[in-house]
């Protein structure tokens, strides 16, 4: 069965300060540009661990400036 | 006497259209209340129908995007409870439009019907009136256009005016919910649209002014009427304007079916044989002479064709021997300074690429600088809270690629003759204030 949500990991980039700590707890998901600040993959995340370091990378970042957005499948917009 | 309904289109079709610019002439000023309701009879009263009919009518957005105006309406009505705000956005912000300054000094109740029935029709208690602090004329007709509706004991939802700092990126939505709360008229990182959680966390509709000016027209006449000119998908007229290399630079109306080389022709022409245009301003895209006259003027085929669209209805024509990759530097210099300064990529992106497109403008490019161009515009699309950075790349990599002939006179280090040549409008000073 798929999930009822996506969780797609996202960054304020008005928040963001580019400290870059989320590039290395999670670089399944986030580059950094060559100013040092995050690029994130737009796709949700399936993966179980991946999930562990985004959720890891959100509560390590200083500036609280990364989310994961729980989107509703269209799984669920059918149901 | 008969409502001043324009002429059905011509067998051909009408390249200059009469609409919202109908009436008395321009250099009468700015249109009464009085003869603004002779002239057209007093509005209906706006409701759930109205939104239907616009979403028959096909009306779309003129402030930049071309949204489907009804889909907005529809969710701000369905999110309202009674509490929406709706938002005339007359900002103006681009430096190449002058339309909402003309609409609203000559046309303002037009665009103050539309407001109110918008806020009919969505279930709104207040409308905001947005505008620059700078356009003075347009400030002055619009306090006179509130004050002959309060006199005459309309029976509305009371506007505010909210004056902004003259700011390229004012006019975006979140910048215009965040100053008319209170704050800085500075972008916002949002999950939600304006149109569930805007102004004081009410649902908000923040349209452009010419499309309120639209809305008054479609009340009236419906939408059948509305479609008589424009495409299927970009039904109606829309104001243009007009600038750089023509003979008679200006605001028109122009029909959205219409190719740009009829428009041209109806007005004037160009001044000397173009060597390109800006089409949709400052957040457009570039296109080379030899498309100039066929150029659609619809969202779908401009789309389709150059990878971009008219933006808030601007066309700026560049004079012979005028350089595209010159203009577009200056462009994206501007807007680089223009930036609100608080996302990383573009503040970091568009220096940056003024940096190198500067050095390539005056034909001294260091080693490996067009490759950086290429490989920042890819790395800031999309990554700003707004589309500031979208807009300011999206107009660099049009430049690049229409006149990519050209570039390589700039890349092999020879001097363009374009640097002096006079015609085309230049950016203005960068503004320092948010509020």
């Amino acid at each position: 069965m798929s999930e009822l949500v996506q969780r797609k990991l996202r960054v304020n980039p008005i928040l963001c300060d580019g400290y870059g700590y989320c590039a290395e707890i999670v670089p399944e998901r986030i580059a950094l540009d060559d100013w040092g600040f995050p690029i994130v993959a737009a796709e949700s995340i399936e993966d179980e661990e991946v999930l562990g370091h985004a959720r890891r990378a959100v509560g390590t970042c200083p500036r609280l400036a990364l989310l994961i957005e729980e989107v509703p499948s269209r799984l669920t917009e059918r149901a | 006497m008969a409502m001043n309904l324009p002429a059905a289109p011509s067998a051909a079709y009408t390249p200059v259209g009469w609409r919202l610019m109908a009436g008395p002439a321009f250099d009468t000023g700015c249109e009464r209340l009085e003869d603004h309701e002779q002239r057209l009879k007093r509005r209906p009263a706006g409701g759930p129908w109205l939104i239907e009919v616009i979403a028959r009518s096909g009306l779309r957005g003129r402030g930049g995007a071309w949204f489907p105006t009804a889909r907005k309406w529809s969710a701000a009505a369905a999110a309202s409870q009674g509490n929406a705000v709706v938002v005339i956005n007359g900002s103006e912000g681009e430096p190449l439009s002058s339309k909402d300054r003309t609409l609203l000094s000559l046309r303002p109740h037009l665009v103050l019907d539309g407001a109110a029935l918008a806020a009919e029709s969505i279930g709104a208690t207040e409308v905001v009136l947005y505008l620059s602090r700078d356009s003075r004329g347009t400030n002055g007709a619009v306090e006179r256009a509130l004050e002959e509706r309060r006199r005459a004991g309309l029976q509305e939802a009371p506007i505010k005016v909210v004056r902004t700092a003259h700011r390229y990126i004012a006019g975006e939505s979140s910048a215009v919910v965040n100053r008319a709360s209170g704050g800085p008229s500075k972008p916002m990182f949002t999950l939600q649209r304006a149109t569930e959680k805007g102004v004081d966390d009410r649902p908000t509709l923040v349209q452009n002014a010419e499309t309120m000016a639209h809305v008054a027209t479609i009340a009236r006449y419906g939408s059948d009427w509305f479609r008589k000119l424009g495409t299927a998908q970009s039904p109606g007229s829309t104001l243009l304007t007009l600038c750089g290399n023509v003979r008679q630079p200006g605001v028109y109306e122009v029909d959205l079916g219409a190719r740009l080389g009829s428009v041209l022709d109806a007005v004037g022409g160009t001044v000397t044989p173009p060597a390109g245009a800006l089409v949709g301003g400052y957040f457009g895209t570039w296109v080379a002479p030899q498309a100039l006259a066929g150029l659609p003027l619809d969202a779908e085929r401009l789309r389709a064709e150059h990878g971009g669209s008219l933006g808030c209805g601007i066309v700026a024509v560049l004079p012979r021997d005028g350089c595209g990759i010159v203009e577009s530097t200056r462009i994206l210099t501007y807007l680089a300074a223009e930036t609100s300064g608080q996302c990383g990529p573009c503040v970091n992106g568009l220096a940056a690429l003024s940096e190198a497109m500067e050095r390539i403008a005056s034909s001294a490019p260091q080693p490996g600088d067009l490759e950086r161009v290429h490989r920042w515009i890819g790395m800031v699309r999309g990554r700003g809270a707004c589309h500031h950075p979208d807009g300011a790349v999206g107009q660099l990599a049009g430049a690049l690629s229409a006149f990519s002939e050209h570039l390589g006179l700039h890349m092999s280090g020879r001097a363009c003759p374009g640097h002096d040549v006079a015609g085309f409008p230049p950016p203005p000073p960068s503004g320092d204030r948010w509020r």
